[in-house]
């Protein structure tokens, strides 16, 4: 349901990364002064900057923060929250908390799989979705819930899931 | 400006006077209040947009001595966006489902004409049941403004407690009080503080579990979305009982707003002298930071946590040594849940005989409880401990939603039990719930109904726990995908008895064997629903005669002796 | 979460009780070692404590080792033996029906995760988890679900990652990052696939991986094994054309009887020798041999580098894993190194050139195998700055474990055999080659010939106990004439760490240093028999050592009358031009994965 996504082996990129992300994130590094224990917040920022955690940038962080880039991706594998693959224009998370679960949003992220084609955690051929399922995220009074990027769909029912979709997709045009 | 003594304190607090009164359910003399529900549910339902509405009509209407207020989560998730009106002289109104299209109409009729819309009005009959003390200013108090929870005996508990209150006085008070963990383990927090205290340690640490993990529960969100100050301030408490000078609040990320809110908190605390050095000129300094969780269920477990706070996989250790001989970074940690926290400050100011007077005899005080599923009033309940779980689904929750027929409740989410109808009229406490077969765990309740095949249920919890299992420990890692794959058999109708039996088996080993609360509580649902519904497992299985050879009690009965 | 235990001193004593038997034990050992203290065995796998080299892998995630707590009238406990401590007035119950079960089902649990291919496997009969799946009576796997399935990692010369028989013990990750200090393992990712890999699951051979093998001399189970090479040696040995020499280094001997369940400490010089010959060798020669050049060629260098203000101090070179470990980790220090090739290299350069020459053999046709107690060995022999007129120097190379297998394979009854002498002349050593196996064993040999050679005086005592100990790392000095050497000895990467970073620090000044990777030195090396967590062998594996020694009549390199003609008839000075072309090498940084 809501694992860490599956391990694959290293990744090649088609394009460089940024330049200016990896300064930002060397800035964001120095400001901080003592990185003991601050992996995870530096992961954080990091996918903030970049939209996901690819190789490099996780072996930037080791680097950086002295420590071996096993351990960096150890923790990166360990959460479910870090990603390791670039996401669609639009996240499409569908909350897998218990009180969603009994007011069906098992169904609703099927439907969503066959419309979008695609399995949970996967992106759209065109680029434009991300399909996710998430941990309960404490809204249950609204259950089942749709968030799209950072809006709030509540109370879903599997006849607005086109609406939705929709929405999103000509915006991505 | 900063606050230096209790004097300053209660200076803030004249000038604010207003606010008490609003605690106590009314408005002062000639201002109305609107209070609007701005928590995660409610600004997902549109209450911003609400509160722009009232703002815009108010200014139009050019309506004096109106002040709208932006306050946490009301509790009525159920029918967000919730409003809260105060009229002076007259008792709050509390309305859901407020739209910006309704906007006009409540202004128009009840704040000029003083007639409450009763279309939009929530009936609860249910307050007389609700008694709030973690959430008492959860809804009242605008989050964002310091001056707000000052104004309501904020930091007067910090306060008392570094100027006048020993450590050892405080922790006996906490004792007393019979506080216990939140969280759902049940500790008693001021032993745990005590033997913090007691440990040798050039530094000490003090932690806010604020990872609420469990899929159903929000009661720690609301709080630290309505009320941040109130866990800010018990955490120094605890700190100058216990003797840390540091605390670390360790919050899920997918909490945006919570985060937000405490950061303000903790600035705003700062800027007033409430953390820092020096705190009201006593020489105790306490200072707070934040740590992210980064989606791990398991972190809720206090070793967990810390390894996570230090950085790392968020893998459990094996205890001893505690958190509390040997925790962040090596040094003696105490870890306490939000929802323990919060019920600190009043029992400093209030004393703890006040507080053991609530509740039954080994579990004192009130439990916030997050009701959801089929429901109808989905939302938070704070009631007393030794409240029937009959009194919380029918009074409090309004009953099942369309009429359907109540068949079990979840609690403790993936490491609770389910609890069938024989046992609802249980007075809830933490040693109740273990004897019938659940646990308290971090306080969500889903109602299930008829429709629900309990079967389904226990796989979603076992996939829950299979999921987030660290991956650590050998029946943890292997039991619960074991555990899933017989169950996912069963539910597609290929199972057998065999399976059945050997199901069973692997629940006992699992719960027995694993290393860290997660593993030894997975197999709970599918222990419980076992027991009390087994008929719908058997259903499952395609061979009649194998199941007239199938003695349910006798099955039953060996097993506990093994057990 | 891994600290070594505190000392024992002046522990209270508490009374307990085990299976009914009363006994008094110090507090705070665990329920495991009190057991173990009244000879109840409770099985354990996860569980490693190796306290001579401070690594204690307790993560107690095994669950092999649950006994039961009698807790008065609630429900028992079952706690992990090995991490629980006993309390006063404990009773423990190591043989209930319920512990028996959970141990049972453990590993149970675990087989119904793991192939089913112990048959095939190269750990069978040396498995841990098979043993105990033996020992805990497990008669069947109830449970046929989802396995892991990964790609098995072949990528290197040195080491094969199998992670689907990955039992998650994390002994290897506790090894690779707190005993050695490389980093490159860690848990990856959670829950049921979960496992222990390098970062972002690259191939180990694309990782800073020294290949020191402490990893697959932990490993319970085939998850780490060496890449297998004795089929090679096999061919080369059936090839009519070939010319097949044989060098087994200092350490093989004190170890290769263990596999023959020979006492550990057994030194099999003649025997192996024997058994090397009726599997048909075309001559077994003794890399003591090439020992004694690197001793001529360091001691050199070192005089050399005194002498000339040149960059001190100067570090030992044999190690193939150290040398990795400081080209990924320290390319700032790779000044200090000798560029001394390790000795089996070296014996492979001088067979394939002098040894051919003098035999007119066509170079082509010599198909060098060493017989190593490493695994970073198999990879160094194929670096591409050690291959010369493209031919690799060591064309093969095995392990101890490996040559104990092919012993077995052609059916020689080794304990059974008699004694015989390497062949000539590339057998000869010296006592001083003999102690390379040991961890300050390179540079006492190097110190000897050193010592003479500044004095002109002959040494009165050739034993420096100063240079030898348990301890990773030691530091002392030595007399010469009227000088001090400072010297700085290191065994196990993680101590080798302390001692670059004293050295890049400027906080130490040495003269010369000797590092190995292996905790203890060679006879530890990772592709020694597996020791299965008892450090006394590796202990009585090294005085072995010091025996061949003081059963040499030489006890110094430069006395080695072979060594010399070779250097008169060939290589000409030591250190000198020809010598170096030959016998020298040169390192490069490494990226740091």
């Amino acid at each position: 349901m809501t694992k860490p996504q599956a391990i694959k082996a290293a990744e090649d990129r088609d394009q460089p990364l940024p330049e200016e992300y990896f300064d930002e994130l060397e800035k964001f590094i120095i400001d901080m002064g003592d990185t003991q224990g601050a992996l995870i917040e530096i992961l954080h920022k990091a996918q903030c900057i970049f939209g996901y955690l690819p190789r490099d940038v996780q072996l930037f962080i080791a680097r950086k923060l002295g420590i071996p880039a096993a351990e960096v991706f150890g923790v990166v594998s360990f959460y479910s929250y870090f990603t390791t693959e670039p996401r669609g224009r639009h996240t499409i998370s569908v909350c897998m908390g218990t009180a969603c679960f009994v007011r069906g949003s098992d169904q609703i992220i099927e439907r969503f799989k066959e419309k979008l084609n695609i399995e949970s955690n996967q992106i759209t051929e065109d680029g434009n979705f991300t399909l996710k399922d998430v941990r309960c995220i404490g809204a249950c009074g609204l259950s089942p819930i749709v968030m799209v990027d950072n809006k709030v769909y509540p109370r879903v029912e599997e006849e607005n899931l086109d609406n939705i979709i929709k929405t999103y997709s000509s915006e991505g045009l | 400006m900063k606050i230096c003594s209790l004097d300053d304190l209660s200076k803030i607090r004249n000038d604010r006077r207003s606010l008490n009164s609003r605690i106590n359910g009314r408005s002062i003399e000639d201002r109305i209040e609107i209070l609007v529900g701005l928590a995660t549910c409610g600004i997902s339902s549109g209450a911003k947009e609400t509160q722009l509405a009232f703002e815009n009509e108010i200014k139009e209407k050019n309506f004096k001595n109106i002040s709208v207020i932006p306050v946490g989560c009301i509790g009525n998730c159920y029918s967000e966006p919730t409003v809260q009106i105060n009229v002076p002289g007259q008792s709050p109104v509390i309305y859901g489902r407020v739209h910006v299209q309704d906007v006009p109409e409540i202004i128009e009729k009840h704040i000029r004409d003083g007639i409450p819309v009763d279309r939009l009005a929530l009936t609860n009959p249910v307050d007389n049941k609700q008694m709030r003390i973690a959430l008492r200013h959860c809804g009242l108090i605008n989050p964002e403004d310091i001056f707000e929870y000052l104004a309501c005996d904020g930091y007067e508990a910090l306060g008392c407690a570094v100027t006048q209150m020993s450590p050892e006085f405080i922790i006996d008070e906490v004792k007393k009080s019979g506080l216990r963990g939140r969280g759902g383990g049940g500790f008693p927090t001021g032993v745990k503080w005590e033997i913090t205290r007691a440990q040798p340690g050039e530094r000490k640490y003090i932690i806010c579990n604020a990872d609420e993990g469990d899929p159903g529960a929000f009661m720690d969100r609301s709080i630290l979305e309505g009320d941040p100050h109130c866990v800010l301030e018990a955490m120094a408490i605890g700190g100058y009982a216990l003797g840390a000078d540091q605390g670390i609040i360790y919050i899920r990320a997918e909490y945006p707003l919570a985060v937000s809110r405490l950061n303000t908190a903790i600035s705003q605390a700062r800027k007033l002298g409430l953390l820092g050095p020096n705190i009201f000129g006593s020489n105790f300094n306490f200072d707070i930071r934040i740590k992210y969780g980064a989606g791990a269920f398991v972190c809720g477990e206090e070793t967990a946590l810390i390894n996570s706070c230090e950085g790392k996989r968020g893998e459990p250790n094996f205890k001893p040594p505690y958190p509390a001989q040997k925790g962040y970074w090596g040094y003696p940690t105490c870890v306490n849940n939000v929802e323990t926290f919060a019920n600190i400050a009043p029992i400093i100011t209030k004393g703890s005989s006040w507080f053991a007077s609530i509740g039954t005899e080994k579990s004192k005080g009130t439990k916030v409880f997050a009701l959801a599923g089929k429901i109808n009033n989905v939302g938070l309940a704070e009631v007393p401990m030794g409240i029937t779980l009959r009194e919380l689904i029918y009074e409090i929750g309004g009953g099942i939603r369309d009429g359907h027929k109540f068949k079990a409740i979840q609690t403790g989410g993936p490491s609770g039990g389910v609890i069938s109808e024989e046992y609802l009229d249980t007075p809830i406490d933490y040693d109740n719930l273990i004897e019938i077969g659940s646990m308290m765990g971090s306080g969500g309740m889903i109602v299930m109904d008829e429709t629900d095949n309990m079967v389904n249920i226990a796989k979603f919890y076992l996939e829950f726990s299979m999921d987030e299992s660290c991956g650590r420990c050998t029946p943890c890692r292997i039991g619960t995908k074991r555990m899933y794959e017989i169950i996912n058999k069963i539910t597609s109708g290929k199972g057998t008895m065999a399976d059945l039996n050997s199901l069973k088996q692997l629940t006992y080993m699992v719960r027995d064997s694993s290393l860290c609360g997660l593993g030894q509580s997975a197999p709970n649902p599918v222990i419980s629903t076992m027991k009390h519904f087994m008929s719908e497992y058997l259903a499952f299985i395609p061979d009649p005669r194998a199941k007239l050879k199938f003695n349910v009690n006798k099955h039953s009965r060996k097993s506990k002796k093994a057990d | 979460m891994l600290e070594p235990k505190e000392a024992d001193d002046h522990k209270e004593i508490i009374p307990i009780k085990i299976n009914d038997q009363n006994i008094t034990v110090p507090v705070g050992i665990t329920i495991l070692e009190a057991a173990h203290q009244i000879g109840i065995r409770i099985p354990t796998l996860c569980h490693l404590d190796l306290h001579d080299i401070k690594m204690v892998n307790k993560t107690s995630s095994c669950r092999v080792c649950m006994v039961e707590l009698s807790k008065g009238n609630n429900r028992n406990d079952l706690v992990p033996a090995c991490v629980t401590p006993v309390t006063r007035d404990m009773e423990i119950r190591t043989d209930t029906l319920r512990a028996i079960r959970a141990r049972r089902m453990a590993v149970e649990l675990l087989l119904s995760n793991h192939p089913n291919e112990c048959f095939t496997c190269p750990k069978n009969l040396e498995c841990e988890l098979q043993a105990l799946a033996a020992e805990l009576g497990v008669r069947q796997i109830r449970w046929e679900g989802e396995r892991m399935d990964y790609p098995k990692d072949v990528s290197s010369d040195a080491i094969v990652k199998d992670a689907n028989k990955c039992i998650y013990c994390r002994r290897c990750e506790t090894m690779c990052n707190e005993v050695q200090t490389c980093g490159i393992l860690s848990g990856i990712g959670r829950g049921f696939d979960s496992f222990v890999g390098p970062a972002f699951n690259i191939p180990m051979a694309e990782s800073s991986c020294t290949y020191c093998g402490q990893c697959v001399q932990v490993c319970p189970t085939a998850a780490l094994t060496e890449v297998n090479h004795t089929d090679k040696v096999w061919e080369a040995l059936n090839d009519p054309d070939k010319h097949v020499v044989v060098q087994t280094a200092p350490a093989i001997r004190a170890a290769l009887g263990e596999l023959f369940n020979m006492e550990a400490g057994t030194l099999v010089t003649g025997k192996m020798v024997t058994a090397l010959k009726r599997m048909d060798f075309d001559a077994v020669f003794d890399t003591n041999f090439g020992a004694d050049i690197t001793v001529m060629e360091e001691a050199t260098e070192l005089i050399y580098r005194m002498n000339n203000e040149k960059r001190l101090p100067m570090l030992t070179s044999c190690c193939p894993a150290w040398v990795k470990f400081i080209e990924h980790q320290f390319p700032e220090l790779l000044d200090v190194p000798s560029t001394c090739k390790s000795p089996h290299i070296m014996f492979g350069t001088i067979a394939k050139t002098y040894y051919a020459e003098k035999n007119e053999i066509d170079p082509d046709n010599i198909v060098v195998v060493s017989v190593m107690p490493c695994i970073a060995k198999k990879a160094e022999a194929k670096r591409p700055e050690l291959t010369k007129d493209e031919h690799n120097n060591v064309d093969i190379v095995i392990t101890t474990r490996e040559l104990g297998a092919m012993i077995k394979e052609a059916g020689i009854e080794f304990a059974e055999l008699p004694e015989s002498d390497f062949d000539s002349p590339m057998g000869m050593a010296s006592g001083a080659a003999a102690i390379f196996g040991n961890t300050g064993g390179v540079i006492e040999a190097v110190i000897r010939t050193a010592c003479e050679w500044i004095t002109g005086d002959p040494l009165d005592n050739v034993e420096f106990d100063q240079l030898r100990g348990a301890n990773g790392l030691r530091k002392a000095a030595i007399k010469v004439g009227n000088k001090e050497l400072r010297i700085g000895i290191a065994s196990g990467l993680g101590n080798a760490r302390q001692l670059l970073e004293q050295i890049r620090d400027g906080k130490e000044d040495y003269d010369a240093i000797e590092i190995m990777a292996c905790p203890g030195g060679c006879v530890a090396g990772g592709g020694q028999p597996y020791h299965h967590g008892n450090y006394e062998i590796v202990r009585k594996r090294q005085e072995a050592i010091y025996q061949e020694d003081k059963n040499k009549q030489l006890r110094k390199a430069h006395e080695n009358i072979e060594v010399l003609k070779l250097y008169k008839e060939y290589l000409g000075e030591p250190y000198g031009e020809f010598a170096q072309d030959l016998l020298h090498t040169h390192f490069e940084e490494r990226e740091r994965i």
